[in-house]
């Protein structure tokens, strides 16, 4: 391998930020150690990742396959990474792949398959994986008709979170609790969609994510778990999150780590991918959320809170090292096959700037809204959260009743 | 912070920790060590390999899903059905936990069984004082003075494992389980593959029992050293052909019959995150871990071999026989708690007791 080609974060905005261009600056770094020549695209100069001496040379270019294509075209180069630049990268490789680009110029792309990345973003074929794996997923069942509704709800059983296709905003969309709130939100969303997915509600489920590495010998570890403070149906990066997490007994977190394993190694993850899970706050019941087959905005918290150099070793992973071959960073000595145990708590505080969004709702969902983030370390939950608080920069003192006299 | 006042004291070190009491308010004293994982205090509490020791956990945050119901069944959500350390400490007590299958809380459960706990203590400070200069004894100070207690001078099996043989199952394999303070996770993975267990007290001679596939020798607390008795019957079944699987004490207590000497690591393996190297591949683990022993390989008795060594320090994790079916790691496959990554070594069990059967019989 000569020459790999890096397609970078591109512009920042809401929901794709800073994370990505720390994590390709890190593989950059990486590749350039081994002695092969790295090839960025990134059009966005504000970035580290374009800063001299991180990579050889820079197309300061759109993420768009036609624009990468021709960069292809002109440095030939022999290997493409494309889990570094969050979820548009991660597109556009896509894209190149359905047109024939990549096999044309004989470029392999390293780290994650294609065809896994692939299997990791389409519904259908993701959760086909997941069923032979016996791993459960959210139930769902498409509709076009109010008895269509009411007997898959009662496949599902109440209560349930209706939406419709092609729908903004999540228009339309909402929660029944009843045959009776049910026929009444079918009706209005039968009025602006032909198709509406009925799918199980798990409002008020615990949301747990687990970072896991994989090399090409099927070795996997998970560098952390983080949990959410906000259940599910909020988006992460509109959350409070909390590594690792702190309401799960070894029972669950095992239970849950060894899917995050499982899954991994059945996708052909090589490097890093994030897994999410909702888990009941009654039971130990679960359901498998989704992966990332990526870096992802969880993949940089957990690295920073962690110290684990995750986008680093992912791209030596890449290039086909085994982690058990590579070194901690941190110690130097130890191996990079390890889990980091903390002995401090973690908490990652979102940082709203809704006002200058005028006709926006203060309400928080599931898209995110947030535009920056504040992580505090601690000896104690308590003193992580009146950190992150505090260091928001917003006025707040911390989780305190602002009227109380001291 | 209304919790009287408790201190720890180390043999090695003046300085005394000052802390608050939480638990059972008598004073405590034994070996401290420290583990790194970040959950599963239910299953260390009730671990028998932990008798005799003060447990500083290095995670801050302990107690915060409280305690299951814990019995005297096995299929419960612990190792053993009683508490198993001398004392804990710990950094933050969570004085509010919640949890949908909590029954106590962590203080509650102490103190019904005996146990005091310190809170307030920092454990980052101590974890590095132990790494420097290697465990030591340390007393936990509610109200009176009491002397140093070292776990190593004596037997411990004797206090943790059963009294007279159990037979647990129906299954198709019978496997004769040498009780040395067995976790009960390990009847578990035993039960859930088609086993039948004879289940008998450490000391019980059992080359006297014959109607059994396999031999388990389990995990358990102390200095292998200590455990003459059972050196001499794993001796005698070494010559046997039968199946032999030794975990942690079991894997030491293996390499003492088979010749190989052990020693006392600086500050023991303690945690969920311990990687082991499958040797000749590049099949890499994620193991549970907790000992203070290990074997010493570098001269290896004939027909023996390493099965797994630590990525870490290098350290031995487990023997194989060249050609009798005998293997032992010292690592938990069990886990409970820990990563059950390396579970499949009680799959290789079952083969070897399914092949050895189809051989000899």
């Amino acid at each position: 391998m000569k020459k790999i080609l890096v397609i970078g974060s591109g512009a920042l905005k809401i929901g794709e930020a800073g994370e990505f261009d720390y994590s390709g600056t890190q593989a950059l770094k990486a590749i350039k150690e081994e002695g092969i020549e790295t090839i960025l695209v990134n059009p966005n100069i504000a970035t580290v990742q374009t800063s001299e001496g991180i990579a050889d040379k820079i197309y300061f270019l759109p993420i768009y396959p036609k624009f990468i294509k021709k960069v292809i075209e002109k440095e030939k180069p022999s290997g493409l990474l494309l889990s570094f630049g969050g979820q548009t990268a991660l597109n556009c490789g896509v894209k190149l792949f359905e047109k024939g680009v990549l096999k044309k110029h004989v470029l392999k792309v390293l780290g994650t398959p294609i065809e896994s990345i692939i299997a990791s973003e389409d519904r259908d074929i993701f959760r086909d994986k997941l069923n032979t794996m016996n791993i459960k997923t959210a139930r769902g069942i498409v509709v076009h008709s109010l008895e269509e509704a009411f007997s898959a709800s009662e496949e599902i059983g109440f209560p349930i979170i209706i939406r419709t296709s092609y729908a903004l905003g999540g228009l339309s969309s909402g929660f029944a609790h009843d045959k009776k709130e049910l026929a009444t939100l079918i009706d209005i969303a039968l009025s602006h969609s032909s198709q509406i997915l009925i799918e199980e509600s798990l409002k008020g489920w615990k949301e747990i994510e687990y970072e896991v590495m994989c090399d090409r010998y099927g070795n996997c570890i998970t560098v952390c778990n983080l949990e959410n403070f906000d259940p599910i149906g909020i988006h992460t990066g509109d959350s409070i999150v909390v590594a690792p997490s702190q309401t799960l007994p070894n029972s669950e977190y095992q239970k849950l780590r060894t899917f995050s394993l499982s899954i991994a190694r059945a996708f052909g993850i090589i490097g890093e991918c994030n897994v999410q899970f909702a888990l009941s706050p009654n039971s130990e019941d679960y359901r498998l959320i989704e992966i990332n087959a990526r870096l992802s905005r969880s993949s940089a918290l957990a690295s920073k809170a962690t110290g684990y150099p995750i986008a680093f070793i992912a791209a030596k992973l890449a290039l086909g090292y085994g982690l058990h071959e590579l070194k901690n960073y941190v110690t130097q000595t130890t191996s990079a096959f390890f889990e980091p145990s903390l002995d401090y708590v973690v908490c990652k505080f979102p940082r709203w700037d809704l006002k200058k969004f005028s006709r926006s709702s203060t309400q928080i969902d599931s898209s995110m809204k947030s535009v920056g983030e504040v992580m505090s370390i601690g000896g104690s939950f308590e003193e992580a959260f009146q950190k992150g608080l505090r260091m928001l920069d917003i006025g707040l003192e911390g989780f305190i009743n602002p009227k109380k006299k001291r | 912070m209304n919790d009287p006042i408790a201190r720890l004291i180390l043999q090695k070190d003046d300085k005394e920790y000052i802390g608050h009491l939480f638990g059972a308010p008598v004073s405590s004293s034994g070996e401290v060590v420290f583990n790194t994982s970040m959950t599963g205090y239910t299953e260390s509490l009730t671990d028998p390999s932990y008798k005799g020791q003060l447990l500083v956990y290095t995670y801050p945050i302990i107690g915060n899903y409280g305690i299951p119901n814990i019995g005297k069944n096995i299929s419960d959500f612990s190792e053993s059905e009683n508490i198993h350390i001398n004392g804990l400490i710990i950094s933050d007590y969570s004085h509010h936990p919640y949890h949908w299958n909590m029954r106590y809380s962590l203080s509650y459960w102490l103190k019904k069984n005996g146990v005091p706990g310190i809170y307030g203590i920092d454990t980052r400070a101590l974890t590095k004082k132990i790494r420097e200069e290697g465990t030591m004894l340390g007393k936990i100070i509610i109200n009176h003075d009491i002397p140093f207690y070292d776990p190593n001078q004596e037997n411990l099996a004797s206090k943790v494992c059963i009294n007279e043989k159990t037979i647990y199952g129906h299954g198709k394999y019978k496997v004769l389980l040498v009780d040395l303070g067995v976790k009960n996770n390990i009847l578990r993975c035993l039960l859930n593959r088609n086993c039948q267990i004879i289940r008998v007290p450490w000391s019980s001679d059992f080359s006297k029992e014959d109607d059994y596939d396999g031999i388990l020798l389990s995990n358990g607390p102390g200095n292998p050293k200590t455990y003459h008795k059972v050196i001499k019957h794993v001796e005698y079944a070494l010559k046997d052909n039968r199946p032999i699987f030794g975990i942690c004490l079991g894997n030491q207590l293996i390499g003492l019959a088979a010749g190989v000497n052990t020693f006392k690591l600086k500050y023991g393996h303690r945690g969920y995150n311990q990687p082991v190297l499958l040797e000749g591949t590049s099949k890499a683990y994620i193991t549970s871990q907790n000992h203070g022993y290990v074997l010493d390989v570098q001269i290896l008795p004939p027909n023996w071999k390493i099965l797994f060594q630590n990525i870490n320090d290098g350290s031995c994790e487990g023997l194989i026989h060249e050609n009798k079916p005998f293997f032992s790691v010292q690592f938990h496959p069990e886990a409970s708690g820990g990563p059950i990554d390396t579970e499949f070594l009680f799959d290789w069990f079952i083969e070897c007791m399914h092949s050895s059967n189809k051989l000899y019989r």
